[in-house]
C-alpha cells in the first residue's frame, strides 16, 4: 500500500513518557550513540530512505508532516504520495535543483540507541563531502538501487568508506518493490557486493532488502519478502557492536589542548583523551621531547576522578615540572606513540586549486599545527577501478599516495590504528581554505636515521665574526622589472661596507642548481624552494644574501619566510608596472611571449602575485636604480 | 563493555565533544566571546564552559544583544549568572534602534532585523571578537543541519553555505584572515531532549518561566502572550487573564507565544515537551517570515 499521510504516522512519544517519566528519562540517559552515513548514487533513494526513518520513528511533528504534505504537492517528484526527500534536503538551493550538495546531519532515536546520520551526496564531483561524513561515523550504508545492481558508484563509496576507516557496512538494496521483491536479484546484488568488499578489506557487510519509498524492512519486516529472514535496517542499526578504536584497553593518548593555570599554584593540561586509560600515579611520557613523569590527579568540575578513559574531556596535572603545551601529546610511558617528520599518506584533495608539490601547507593532526610540504604523488588512485595511475598532483576529488615532509617533527600513529593521531588536515596558508584530507600509513625509515647535526660553532658565532646580522633581501617583481640590476647594486654597496654577501641570480641558478626545472607552476615552487633553502644554509653561514627571481607566488615567498628566523627575510617589491617592464623588454623576453614562442611567462600567460606587505617596496617609475639600491641599504643598516 | 568509547552514554559523548569544542577555540581564537541569550540552550552551553576551563573562570566575556523586550525574569537571569561565573557581561543595544523607537508591536520584521541581527553584527565589530559561541543545534531547524561546527563568516558577517569548510573528524580550521570570524556551535549535534536531560542531571539554572505558574495573558493571533510590563498595549476589549502558563522557547516577550500548562518540574516539563505534537520553534515568529528559506536566508545575512 503505498504511504498516504495519516496522523497515525506523524510523532507519536513512546507509551512511558506518559506513564512514567522518570524511568523514561533513565532509559534515554543510559542509551549508546551510533553514527552513520549513508551513500548512494543519485537516484538510489537516500534521502528518501533517511525521510521514511524519521517518519517511522516517529521524529516527524504533526505541522512538519502538513508542511511535507503541502511541499510534496508543490514540488515533490512523487506524485500524489509523500516525498520523503523533501524532509531533508535542507537549503533552498538544493530544494530548487532537487539534489543534496552538502553533508547534513540528522537526528533520531529508538528505545536502545540515539543516531546522528550524515546524509551525504552521491555525485561524482562530491567526493569530499562523503568524506567529510564518513570521518565521523562508526557504520556506513550503501545504497544500491535493486534495479541497477552494484555500480561503479557502489564500489567507490565502499572504498571510501573503507579508507576512512568504516568496518561495518550495511548494503541497503533498494526500491526492491520496484523489482516485485524478487529474491533472485537480491541475491546477485548481494553476491556481487560481497566479494568487491571482500578484495579491499571489509568483511562485515549485512545486506538488507528493503523499499525507502514504501518502508519494507525499514522499520518493520515486509510481508513481501517472506524468504528474508535477517533484521530489519532499524533493528540491525539498533544492535550491531562497532567497537574498534580508541578502546579503553589501548595505549594511553591525550593530546593537549589548552594549559589551565589559574594561579601559579595550578598547572593543568586539558583534552580529549583519544585512546586508553589513565589513573592517578601511572607513567606518562610528553612527546615530543620524550619527558617523563606521573598523573597526579585528574581534574574536572565534577570533582577529582579515579580515571579517565578514551573519548572523555579532562584535566590532568602532572608530578613533576615537566615542559608540557598544546600540541604536546601526554602518552603512557610504556607505549607510546612514533615521532617523526616524513611520512607516507593517502591524501584526499578537497580543494578546487590543485595540489603543487612543493609548496608549504599548514598542517593540522590533533592538536599540532605544522608545515608540510608534498613531494610529487607516487600515484593516483582511480576511485572507480581502484588501479594506480601515474599523477604529477592531485585535483579537487583525487585520491592520491604522497610522501610528507613537515618542518617539525609530528607525533603520530597509523591512520588505521588511531583516527585521532593519523588523520589530518591541509590548510592553504594564503586562502586558509581545508585543502586535504590526509591519512598517515607510515613513517618513512629515512626520518628516524637521518638526525641533525649538532654544530659546535653555531650560526651566532659565525655572524659574530663577521661582524654582521645575517639576512636574506628577498626580491620579487616582474621580468625585466630591474630586480637583478638594483641587486647588483645593493651587493657593491655593502660590499663596500665591509659585508659578507653573497646573490643568489634567477638566471644564474637554472644554469646549475635548478637545471631540471621548467616553468610550470609547480617547477617554479621547487624552483623557490631549493633557492630558499640555499638562502636559508648562507644565512647560517653569517652571510647576507641577496636573491633576485620573480617568485611570482605569495605562498612561495611566504614559505621562504617560514624557513628563516623572524626578521631574517626581507621583501623588497620592484614595482614596475607590466606596460612598462615590456616596454623596457631588455632580454626580449616579452616580445616572444606575446608571439607565442615563450609558454608560462608571468604577466602574460602567468601570474605574479604582488606582495601585500613588503618590508621595502621600489617605485622603479619614481626613483632611479641607484637611489633605490641606496634606500634599500639604508634600511637594512641604519 | 570492554570497548571504553561505546560505554559512554550518549550524553557523556556529547558532553565530551562540547568541551572540546569550546577548548580549541580559546587555543586557536584571538578574542572569543559567547553569544549569551539566556535561554536554555545558553545555559548549558555556559554551563559547558564553566566545566571545560574548571578551575578557571571560562576565559571570555558573555554577550548579550538586547532588544531591551526580553521577559523581566531573563534580566534577572542574566545578572546572576555573570555574577556566579565571574565573567564580564557586554549587554549591547542597537543605538539606532534605540533611537528611533523601534519595538515588537509596531516594526515586526524589522524589530528581529535591527535590535538581533544588526546589533549583533556592531557588538562584534565594536570589540573586534573573532569567534562567537553560540547555541544553535543541528535539530532545529533544516539549514542548520547542514551548517559546520566552526562555521565561517565574511568580514560583512555572511554565511555563504556553499563555500562551507569540509569539516572532517574532530579537527576545526580556525585560520581566517584579518576581519573573518567564525561562529561557533558546541551543541550542533544536541537534541532538545538532549538539553532538557542535561540541566535535569546538572541542576543547570535555567529561567522559571520555563515552569508553570498564574501569568497574566492576553490571547492574540492565535498566540498567548504575556504582558510582562505596562510597554505592552492592550487592544479595545483586551483584558489579562491570569492563567497557568510557561515557555517552550524565550525571546522578546511580545514575540513569544506562552503554552497552558501544569508543569512545574522538569520531569514534567520534559514529558509534556514530549508528548507534545508540534515542533519547538512553532511558538516564535521568526521562521515563519519570507516562506520556505527563512532561516537560511537570515543567517545569510548574519542572524545567528
Amino acid at each position: 500500500m503505498p504511504p498516504h499521510l495519516t496522523d497515525d504516522h506523524a510523532y507519536r512519544p513512546d507509551r512511558l513518557v506518559a506513564d512514567d517519566i522518570d524511568a523514561y528519562l533513565d532509559r534515554h540517559r543510559h542509551k549508546t550513540m551510533l553514527r552513520f552515513i549513508t551513500c548512494g548514487s543519485v537516484d538510489d533513494g537516500k534521502s528518501t530512505l533517511i525521510g521514511r526513518l524519521l517518519y517511522d520513528s516517529r521524529t516527524v511533528f504533526a505541522d512538519q508532516l502538513a508542511a511535507l504534505e503541502a511541499d510534496s504537492r508543490r514540488v515533490g517528484t512523487q506524485g500524489r504520495d509523500i516525498d520523503f526527500a523533501l524532509l531533508v534536503d535542507g537549503l533552498a538551493a538544493e530544494r530548487e535543483q532537487g539534489i543534496t550538495i552538502d553533508v547534513a546531519y540528522r537526528f533520531f532515536s529508538t528505545e536502545r540507541r540515539k543516531f546522528i546520520v550524515a546524509d551525504t551526496p552521491g555525485h561524482e564531483q562530491y567526493t569530499r563531502n562523503m568524506v567529510t561524513g564518513a570521518s565521523t561515523a562508526d557504520l556506513a550504508v550503501i545504497l544500491v538501487d535493486a534495479r541497477k545492481g552494484v555500480l561503479t558508484q557502489t564500489r567507490r563509496h565502499a572504498y571510501l568508506a573503507q579508507l576512512v576507516g568504516i568496518r561495518h557496512v550495511v548494503l541497503a538494496v533498494n526500491k526492491m518493490d520496484l523489482v516485485g521483491y524478487d529474491r533472485e536479484a537480491f541475491d546477485t546484488i548481494r553476491a556481487d557486493f560481497a566479494t568487491f568488499a571482500a578484495s579491499i578489506g571489509i568483511d562485515d557487510v549485512t545486506a538488507i532488502p528493503l523499499s525507502g519509498f514504501r518502508g519494507d524492512n525499514v522499520a518493520t519486516p515486509s510481508a513481501a519478502t517472506p524468504w528474508y529472514a535477517g533484521p530489519t535496517l532499524l533493528e540491525h542499526l539498533e544492535t550491531v557492536e562497532v567497537g574498534g578504536q580508541g578502546a579503553a584497553s589501548d595505549p594511553f593518548r591525550m593530546p593537549v589542548q589548552w594549559v589551565n593555570r589559574p594561579d601559579p599554584g595550578f598547572r593543568g593540561f586539558a583534552g580529549l583523551v583519544a585512546a586508553g586509560t589513565i589513573r592517578p600515579g601511572d607513567r606518562v611520557r610528553v612527546l615530543p621531547s620524550g619527558r617523563t613523569s606521573a598523573i597526579s590527579r585528574i581534574v574536572t568540575a565534577d570533582g577529582e576522578l579515579e580515571a579517565a578513559t578514551a573519548g572523555e574531556s579532562v584535566t590532568l596535572t602532572l608530578a613533576d615540572e615537566v615542559d608540557c603545551s598544546r600540541g604536546d601529546l601526554i602518552a603512557g610511558a610504556a607505549d607510546p606513540p612514533q615521532v617523526a617528520d616524513q611520512f607516507e599518506a593517502t591524501l584526499i584533495w578537497l580543494s578546487e586549486e590543485p595540489m603543487l608539490p612543493g609548496r608549504a601547507y599548514a598542517l593540522k593532526l590533533a592538536t599540532q599545527s605544522v608545515l608540510a610540504t608534498i613531494q610529487p604523488p607516487k600515484y593516483q588512485v582511480n576511485v572507480n577501478t581502484l588501479e594506480h595511475l601515474a599523477a604529477k598532483r592531485l585535483d579537487l576529488n583525487a585520491i592520491g599516495v604522497v610522501t610528507l615532509h613537515t618542518d617539525r617533527p609530528l607525533v603520530f600513529e597509523p591512520y588505521q590504528r588511531d583516527r585521532t593521531l593519523g588523520g589530518f588536515i591541509l590548510i592553504d596558508r594564503i586562502t586558509n581554505a581545508t585543502v586535504a584530507a590526509g591519512f598517515i600509513h607510515f613513517a618513512l625509515r629515512r626520518s628516524q636515521n637521518v638526525h641533525w647535526q649538532a654544530p659546535s660553532v653555531s650560526p651566532e658565532s659565525r655572524a659574530a665574526l663577521k661582524n654582521q646580522q645575517p639576512a636574506v633581501l628577498w626580491f620579487t617583481g616582474l621580468s625585466g622589472a630591474g630586480k637583478s640590476t638594483i641587486a647588483n647594486l645593493v651587493e657593491q654597496r655593502l660590499a663596500r661596507m665591509n659585508r659578507h654577501t653573497f646573490l643568489l641570480d634567477g638566471d644564474n641558478v637554472r644554469h646549475g642548481l635548478n637545471r631540471d626545472l621548467g616553468f610550470t607552476d609547480a617547477d617554479r615552487v621547487e624552483n623557490i624552494r631549493r633557492v630558499g633553502e640555499v638562502a636559508r644554509l648562507m644565512t647560517d653561514a653569517g652571510l647576507i644574501v641577496v636573491t633576485a627571481f620573480i617568485s611570482p607566488f605569495r605562498a612561495e615567498r611566504d614559505m621562504v619566510r617560514a624557513m628563516l628566523p623572524p626578521g631574517r627575510f626581507v621583501e623588497v617589491h620592484i614595482d614596475t608596472p607590466l606596460e612598462e617592464a615590456e616596454r623596457r623588454d631588455v632580454k626580449g623576453l616579452y616580445a616572444k611571449a606575446r608571439s607565442g614562442e615563450l609558454a608560462n611567462f608571468t604577466g602574460i600567460d602567468s601570474p605574479y602575485e604582488a606582495p601585500l606587505d613588503p618590508e621595502i617596496r621600489i617605485d622603479t617609475l619614481a626613483m632611479s636604480a641607484e637611489a633605490a639600491a641606496d634606500a634599500i641599504v639604508r634600511r637594512l643598516i641604519p | 563493555m570492554a570497548d571504553g568509547r561505546h560505554a559512554l552514554t550518549h550524553l557523556q559523548r556529547l558532553e565530551a565533544e562540547a568541551i572540546h569544542i569550546l577548548r580549541e577555540v580559546v587555543a586557536e581564537a584571538e578574542r572569543p566571546v559567547m553569544l549569551y541569550s539566556v535561554g536554555k540552550d545558553s545555559a548549558v552551553m555556559l554551563h559547558l564552559a564553566r566545566k571545560a576551563f574548571y578551575p578557571s573562570p571560562p576565559p571570555f566575556p558573555l554577550l548579550h544583544v538586547d532588544t531591551t523586550w526580553k521577559f523581566r525574569a531573563m534580566y534577572d537571569l542574566r545578572d546572576q549568572v555573570a555574577r556566579d561565573s565571574g565573567m564580564e557581561l557586554i549587554v549591547h543595544h542597537n543605538p539606532e534602534a534605540r533611537e528611533r523607537g523601534i519595538n515588537p508591536f509596531d516594526h515586526g520584521a524589522l524589530h528581529t532585523d535591527l535590535w538581533k541581527t544588526e546589533g549583533l553584527k556592531q557588538a562584534l565589530d565594536r570589540h573586534r571578537f573573532d569567534a562567537a559561541f553560540g547555541g544553535a543545534r543541528r535539530d532545529e531547524e533544516k539549514s542548520r543541519a547542514k551548517e559546520r561546527v566552526f562555521s565561517f563568516r565574511s568580514a560583512a558577517h555572511r554565511w555563504d553555505p556553499k563555500a562551507q569548510r569540509p569539516e572532517l573528524w574532530n579537527l576545526y580550521n580556525a585560520r581566517k584572515a584579518a576581519g573573518e570570524s567564525i561562529r561557533v556551535f558546541p551543541l550542533s549535534n544536541w537534541t532538545e531532549l538532549d538539553v532538557w536531560q542535561y540541566i535535569q542531571l546538572n541542576a543547570v539554572p535555567i529561567v522559571p518561566l520555563y515552569f508553570a505558574a498564574p501569568r497574566p495573558v492576553v490571547e492574540r493571533d492565535g498566540l498567548l502572550l504575556m504582558v510582562d510590563d505596562d510597554r505592552f498595549p492592550l487592544r479595545p476589549g483586551e483584558v489579562p487573564q491570569q492563567r497557568s502558563i510557561r515557555f517552550r522557547t524565550l525571546g522578546c516577550y511580545p514575540l513569544t507565544g506562552a503554552v497552558e500548562s501544569r508543569a512545574t518540574t522538569l520531569s514534567q516539563v520534559i514529558q509534556e515537551t514530549l508528548l507534545a505534537t508540534t515542533s519547538e520553534r512553532q511558538g516564535r515568529a521568526i521562521d515563519k517570515d519570507a516562506g520556505g528559506g527563512g532561516m537560511e536566508k537570515k543567517k545569510q545575512e548574519g542572524y545567528f
